[in-house]
């Protein structure tokens, strides 16, 4: 079987809503980064925000784990409004949601296996060795860095360092990933290889996914769906090969 | 429109807030079952025991000079016997406990300010936030406690090596036995003398702590923050110190001590 028709299968999805963000808008003092946000995750879609730097696409995805709180508007995670939920609660939700930050994010003074022990240790508080050390392997396996266990961040590259923040982020098993940006810096087979592993994440775990980007080849591989922002509002839904067959000039800037 | 002086006034009551709520998260965190044992044991390894060669050269120069230095004016009034009283009683009360936590302030405040802010800039605390951590309790918890228990130590530490700085100084001009140099030391300072120095030594710790980790973890994004975020824990935790001071000695006069 071909890789592309692979990826066609994987793609697809659809069902019930797990996250519902209706007219959101957030700004930090007079900067108004979010204006008016409607957005609907279906279970099992991979979505991608494509839009330019500084238009809230990482604004948008923080609002939905309440790293940040919208100033106006609903954000519904599996039904529940993430701004009025109590801080267990929040927690709880939390658990649910995996991030893959920009940078990974790798707790710098720990080695890898420190990094992937920490959720299990602290929030499913498994104290079995053999149980942790098994879920660490299969999920190092799953990223396909197995060798990788006893390195710190530092002498990782950036690729790897990414496949590790998604690593520590799957092992928890959420059902929502939000990946921001997560070819950023990569040189084009690293970014290719990422989006592969992103696809395959949905199709080995199950999960829906934001996707942020301006990586216009991850998009093409990951998205079931893409949204495009600008100026922190959503300007155009469609497929990729909708918005690629596009005759607004703002959308055809990204296919170019 | 406000004006400057508006614009302040609302900076200074809505960091004053911050703090607060930042205390009370702290002061949620601490009694709980799920405590971070491995890692504020980490924290007093890397914080305490790591100052240990500093705050011991330090106490030890402050002894031997601060002998040295009194010992010409003694022996003008014929006291040069109440030097070791006089030296114990100004280390133990007043200036190890001062010295070394500013000593304190420089290193512990600036390096959890420093290493919380980059932990910031990162994402490494929205990271442990998300993933459903308790990053106060990981992070925060951890370093004000060992703050907290290494100072005091620490500033005994000092006292102890400071007298040993004292006795040595004795003998630079003239001899003295080691009994008799400690027997003056030992009548000289009461309990009364070193609890209330102590239990200030406490409050240090709590300062250092509190503000190095208040200002890495609210420290802005970007690399220049991590800057500001570890100067600015130096000269708050040095303010807070001397302010504590202030308070402390106004305390135990009235008390009696």
């Amino acid at each position: 079987m071909s890789n592309d028709t692979k990826t066609e299968e994987i793609k697809g999805g659809g069902g019930d809503t797990v996250i519902n963000m209706c007219h959101v808008a957030k700004s930090f003092g007079d900067n108004t980064v979010l204006r008016d946000i409607n957005l609907d995750l279906k279970k099992g879609e991979n979505l991608v925000i494509l839009g330019k730097s500084g238009t809230g696409k990482s604004v948008t995805i923080k609002c939905v784990v309440g790293l940040l709180t919208q100033d106006k508007g609903d954000v519904k995670v599996f039904g529940q409004d993430v701004s009025a939920l109590s801080e267990n609660k929040l927690k709880e939700l939390r658990v649910r949601i995996g991030f893959l930050f920009q940078s990974g994010a790798l707790y710098d003074s720990m080695t890898v296996r420190e990094n992937l022990e920490f959720p299990l240790r602290r929030v499913l508080k498994l104290n079995d060795k053999k149980d942790i050390e098994n879920r660490i392997n299969e999920i190092l396996n799953g990223v396909g860095l197995p060798d990788a266990i006893d390195k710190m961040p530092s002498e990782l590259s950036g690729g790897m360092r990414k496949r590790i923040g998604l690593a520590r982020t799957m092992i928890l098993k959420p059902e929502i990933m939000l990946y921001d940006e997560p070819t950023t810096g990569l040189d084009p087979i690293t970014s290719k290889e990422i989006s592969e592993l992103i696809l395959s994440m949905k199709q080995n775990y199950h999960v829906s996914s934001i996707i942020i980007t301006h990586d216009i080849a991850c998009a093409k591989i990951t998205a079931d769906r893409i949204l495009v922002m600008d100026k922190g509002a959503i300007v155009k839904e469609g497929t990729f090969d909708e918005l690629e067959h596009s005759k607004d000039n703002f959308i055809n800037s990204f296919f170019k | 429109m406000e004006n400057t002086e508006d614009i302040f006034y609302k900076k200074i009551l809505v960091e004053s807030g911050n703090e607060v709520l930042f205390m009370f998260r702290f002061f949620r965190n601490i009694f709980r079952w799920d405590f971070e044992g491995n890692e504020f044991i980490r924290q007093c390894y890397m914080i305490g025991y790591r100052s240990f060669p500093l705050v011991a050269i330090t106490g030890f120069i402050v002894g031997f000079v601060m002998t040295l230095q009194s010992e010409p004016t003694m022996k003008e009034f014929g006291a040069v016997s109440f030097i070791p009283r006089m030296v114990a009683i100004s280390l133990v009360r007043e200036i190890c406990p001062v010295i070394i936590a500013l000593i304190c302030a420089g290193k512990m405040a600036s390096g959890i300010g420093a290493e919380l802010g980059s932990m910031k800039v990162t994402e490494q605390i929205d990271a442990m936030e998300v993933s459903g951590g308790n990053p106060i309790q990981y992070l925060v918890v951890t370093r004000i406690l060992a703050c907290i228990c290494m100072v005091p130590i620490l500033t005994v530490v000092a006292e102890g090596l400071g007298l040993l700085g004292s006795y040595a100084g004795m003998n630079v001009s003239g001899k003295v036995s080691a009994v008799l140099y400690f027997h003056k030391v030992f009548t000289g300072i009461t309990f009364g003398d070193l609890i209330p120095a102590f239990i200030k030594t406490i409050f240090f710790g709590f300062a250092i702590g509190f503000v190095g980790c208040y200002k890495g973890y609210n420290s802005d994004r970007g690399t220049e923050s991590v800057g500001i975020a570890a100067n600015s824990a130096v000269v708050s935790s040095s303010l807070w110190i001397i302010v504590i001071d202030a308070i402390a000695v106004q305390l135990t006069s009235a008390l009696g001590y």
